[in-house]
């Protein structure tokens, strides 16, 4: 509906101005886009195959960075903590988000205010949570000092300083941040349900459960391919509260590919296998975002 | 030449051509309706007309002056919504004037001007509320005020009725007649009810698939529609079309028509343009009005025939009975008084007057006599 | 909405629901109320194991100290530069993300042209990707451009990736604001920016906040960005604070951490408190409809 480009155009200066003005609006946004995404994407791309290390240089060496990658313990470590990480992460948000979801769809009394109490973590900074959590989990002075010092002196809760256990500490933090917020995507899907349906369901006979499982939850899916999809995406660039909990450790036993990445670009000047491990993110990244983004913006046509 | 002049237009979206190589010229102070079924071309076409999409080919003028390439708000025209679009953010007042302000009038000015419309419309003690707290009725008075307030060339009006309730619709419908007969304006309107257009308009544009069907004055579209479409868009209850064929009946061209009851009548045209065309099957036009009792039928008229034909049902409607028949295996309703004694199962006299009968050709669906 | 029970009386249904419910609240609160409590005790109460009991002893020094003098880093400033430095950094790139991105949603939904669809799905891509991928080049870009270290790198830095959710939340509301007002502006004389500036913006005060909200939130909260352009002085909030608790000389002043976690989580909480219902829409609106 753009004012027109017409059969005859008799435009001055001044109209042809007039009408290229949105695009000329549009444009800084583009050329940003273009250097500071797209641009950037290649630059990174082509460094990773270059025998960068401290500084970028221009030698290429073919896939000799990916090939060293993978034959790194560290690489490995990091993605197969990523994994664990990943569907734990996603697995308990989802459970926890639809069961919260569900309890306070009951007609609940005081229903906002537990919903603003499920939701505040994610107004803080993975910083905050990650301190918080790594002194509380902390078995010198949190809960495992707490629980013993209220008697039960057997009680063991070290898992932070654990090199086996400490990925899961970083679930617990990860599920405590993010929870409340599938919790409202859930909600939202609920509410979004035609109640006549409902009806129409408990006048069959249904009972609650029966009513969950087969009529409401199946409708939801919508919400949990979105809830999968944004989660999935913050599992792979979750980098604060690694940082902020375990600092990676104990050892290297929670890096992920999102710390990996910093530290072998920053710290162990290994820039050509730092970039080739970005690389990899955005791969995967990418294999879950852009068939989303593409379904969304068909639907919107 | 006239005052709008719409030539050779076109438009396409891509391969997609969704209005075809029209031609229409409106005199000043015209009001011509575009009417059709949604997705017929006659809200691209007004928009044409506002500029608000540009012509893939031809041209249109205003006061001869070409209007391609020109701004909307440099083509003197105003413009009703079908939405009103009145800006939410602004007073009454504020969404009147805000076209003069863009347009540098002096506020001294604007406020004369405002307070005459305001007057002329009866909005005088809205002026300083906001859209929202206006009702539909008074909504469309503000859209109009502010197309008024401009003083344009031509105004173009978009559906501007079809968001009333029925009773406001119709009071508004003549409301607006008034203001065109007063104001002598020149209009386009846009619509897709056959009633708005046969009421409010001094010519009618039917339109259907991107193609002008017939231009018109309401009287031309309503008893000698161009075509099937326009007979059956245009009237309500719309007109009946039902299959004959012509036969020679002493000497004169008649239809010979199927009844239910699997006999078969006879019914002489008045006139004799179908002469030659013995023999040809055609498809029959008579509105329900001009199938009545025979104490209801046009005493003018030279050519009412009577047909025994079995009721099928009868609706009473208070001041009128509509009576339905299976012809030639189509519904053909029938006007009735509404005191006729007349039950589903009769069979009963139907007085057809033929005067009022077209006739279509069922290929190309086009009127042949 | 289902009812469980059909009578709204208490039945024992209800009282496990709304004990679930409550247990969920202590979950959520528990980590909270740890920072809080153990932000006003002296630090012998929590080495003592005390860590889930109010103070005995109630004082205010650790929020001092976190404040003014705590060492962060080489220097012993507490957090308040860095604290400021965040709201320096804050601010335009708040401002101007939003602006750009109010601008951009306009053009996209009412002055659309062939590809926009494209160039709108290139942009929200920029919203998702893993930001390791820009880390090198944004270095180098910004030694370039000479901002290296600086607050107004970050400034650049957090506008640019900030556009990509802007226009995304602009583009949704716009395109549901009627198409026939900037026609009806159009006919009435209006341009581009004046139908901009007087049809549209006086309508998206709901997105506008919601925005904001969404870019304030996401700025603050950063630490990567932080953490990779910033040299010392330019620190923001987060960076200083990981710098507080991961200092490993002396020893770990555990109530001073909690206070200085609570400060750089209260701009965030506070605006969570006043305006939640925009939070959440932002929140919604930025991974449910893309």
């Amino acid at each position: 509906m753009s004012i027109s480009e017409t059969a005859n155009p008799r435009g001055s200066v001044a109209d042809r101005l007039r009408d290229a003005l949105p695009k000329l609006v549009l444009s800084p946004t583009v050329a940003i886009v273009a250097i500071f995404v797209y641009g950037f994407i290649l630059f990174t791309l082509y460094l990773s195959f270059t025998d960068s290390r401290i500084l970028p240089t221009f030698g290429l060496v073919g896939f000799e960075n990916y090939d060293k990658l993978f034959r790194l313990r560290a690489w490995d470590t990091a993605v197969s903590n990523l994994v664990i990480f990943g569907v734990l992460y996603i697995a308990i948000c989802c459970v926890l988000g639809l069961l919260l979801a569900i309890l306070l769809d009951q007609r609940i009394r005081a229903e906002g205010f537990i919903r603003t109490i499920y939701l505040y973590p994610m107004a803080l900074s993975f910083i905050v949570t990650g301190v918080a959590w790594k002194w509380f989990l902390d078995p010198g002075i949190g809960i495992e000092a707490v629980v013993q010092g209220w008697g039960w002196t057997d009680f063991k809760f070290n898992w932070i300083k654990d090199r086996e256990m400490a990925i899961y500490t970083i679930v617990i933090a990860a599920v405590w941040q993010t929870s409340g917020f599938v919790m409202a995507m859930f909600l939202a899907g609920l509410r979004g349900i035609d109640s006549e349906m409902m009806k129409a369901a408990q006048i069959d006979g249904a009972s609650t459960f029966a009513l969950y499982r087969r009529i409401i939850i199946p409708q939801l899916r919508p919400a949990f391919m979105s809830a999968f999809v944004v989660l999935a995406h913050m599992a792979i660039k979750s980098y604060d509260l690694v940082i902020a909990l375990t600092g990676g450790g104990p050892g290297t036993s929670t890096e992920l590919p999102a710390t990996f990445m910093y530290s072998y670009t920053f710290t162990r000047n290994q820039m050509g296998i730092g970039a080739a491990s970005a690389v990899i993110m955005l791969m995967t990244i990418a294999a879950i975002i852009v068939p989303y983004l593409w379904s969304e913006l068909r639907e919107k046509k | 030449m006239g005052f709008l002049d719409i030539k050779k237009a076109t438009k396409s979206y891509g391969s997609l051509q969704v209005l075809h190589e029209t031609d229409i010229s409106v005199e000043e102070g015209e009001f011509l309706v575009l009417v059709g079924p949604s997705g017929c071309g006659k809200s691209t076409l007004l928009n044409m007309i506002a500029g608000l999409e540009d012509i893939t080919s031809g041209e249109i003028a205003i006061r001869g002056r070409s209007m391609n390439g020109v701004k909307p708000a440099d083509r003197n025209i105003a413009m009703v919504f079908q939405s009103y679009a009145l800006y939410p953010n602004m007073t009454v007042a504020g969404n009147i004037s805000f076209g003069m302000e863009m347009h540098g009038i002096p506020k001294p000015e604007r406020q004369k001007r405002i307070d005459q419309v305001a007057d002329l419309l009866q909005i005088s003690h809205l002026l300083d509320r906001k859209p929202g707290q206006l009702s539909g009725g008074q909504r469309q008075r503000v859209a109009m005020g502010r197309a008024l307030v401009r003083e344009p060339d031509v105004f173009l009006f978009d559906e501007p009725l079809s968001n009333l309730d029925a009773k406001l619709r119709v009071d508004m419908r003549t409301e607006i007649k008034k203001l065109h007969q007063k104001l002598g304006t020149t209009i386009v309107y846009v619509t897709h009810d056959q009633i708005e257009a046969l009421t409010l308009s001094t010519r009618i544009a039917v339109m259907y698939g991107g193609y002008v069907q017939q231009l018109g004055t309401p009287k031309e579209i309503y008893d000698n529609p161009a075509n099937m479409f326009v007979a059956g868009f245009m009237g309500s209850p719309s007109m009946n079309l039902f299959p004959a064929k012509v036969v020679s009946l002493d000497g004169r061209p008649a239809a010979e028509i199927a009844l239910a009851d699997g006999k078969s009548a006879a019914v002489p045209f008045a006139g004799e343009t179908l002469a030659s065309s013995v023999g040809r099957d055609i498809v029959l036009g008579i509105r329900p009005e001009a199938i009545t009792d025979k104490d209801g039928a046009d005493r003018n008229s030279n050519a009412v025939h009577m047909v025994e034909a079995p009721v099928e049902v009868t609706e009473p409607a208070g001041s009128d009975t509509f009576v339905v028949s299976q012809i030639g295996g189509k519904d053909v309703t029938g006007r009735f008084r509404a005191d006729v004694n007349v039950r589903a199962g009769d069979v009963f006299p139907f007085a057809f007057n033929m005067e009022k009968a077209v006739a279509f050709d069922p290929q190309t669906e086009n009127r042949i006599a | 909405m289902v009812t469980v029970t059909s009578s709204r009386s208490f039945s024992p249904g209800r009282f496990v629901l709304y004990a679930l419910l409550a247990l969920f609240c202590i979950y959520y609160l528990l980590p909270l109320y740890v920072m809080l409590v153990n932000s006003l005790k002296p630090l012998s109460e929590i080495t003592a194991g005390g860590m889930m009991a109010l103070p005995k002893d109630w004082t205010l020094a650790p929020w001092l100290s976190a404040w003014s003098s705590a060492q962060v880093g080489v220097e012993a400033t507490g957090l308040k530069p860095y604290f400021l430095n965040s709201i320096i950094m804050v601010v335009p790139a708040v401002a101007l993300s939003t602006l750009v991105g109010a601008l951009n949603g306009y053009v996209l939904t009412k002055w659309t042209f062939r590809g926009a669809t494209i160039v709108f799905g290139l942009l929200l891509f920029g919203c998702f990707i893993p930001f390791q991928m820009v880390l090198i080049p944004m270095a180098r870009m910004l030694g370039l451009m000479g901002l290296a270290g600086s607050v107004t790198g970050l400034i650049f830095v957090h506008f640019v990736y900030g556009i990509g959710f802007s226009t995304l939340y602009f583009r949704n509301y716009y395109a549901a604001f009627p198409t026939e007002l900037v026609r009806a502006a159009q006919i009435d004389g209006a341009g581009f920016f004046r139908i901009f500036w007087r049809i549209l913006l006086p309508s998206s005060g709901p997105i506008a906040v919601v925005c904001i909200i969404w870019q304030f939130t996401n700025i603050w909260n950063d630490f990567l960005f932080g953490a990779s352009f910033s040299d010392f002085s330019s620190q923001p909030m987060t960076v200083a604070l990981n710098n507080l608790v991961q200092s490993s000389t002396g020893v770990k002043e555990y109530n001073v951490h909690f206070a200085g976690a609570i400060m750089a989580a209260l701009p965030t909480l506070l605006v969570y408190i006043v305006a939640g219902r925009y939070f959440v829409r932002g929140l919604m609106a930025g991974s449910v409809k893309g």
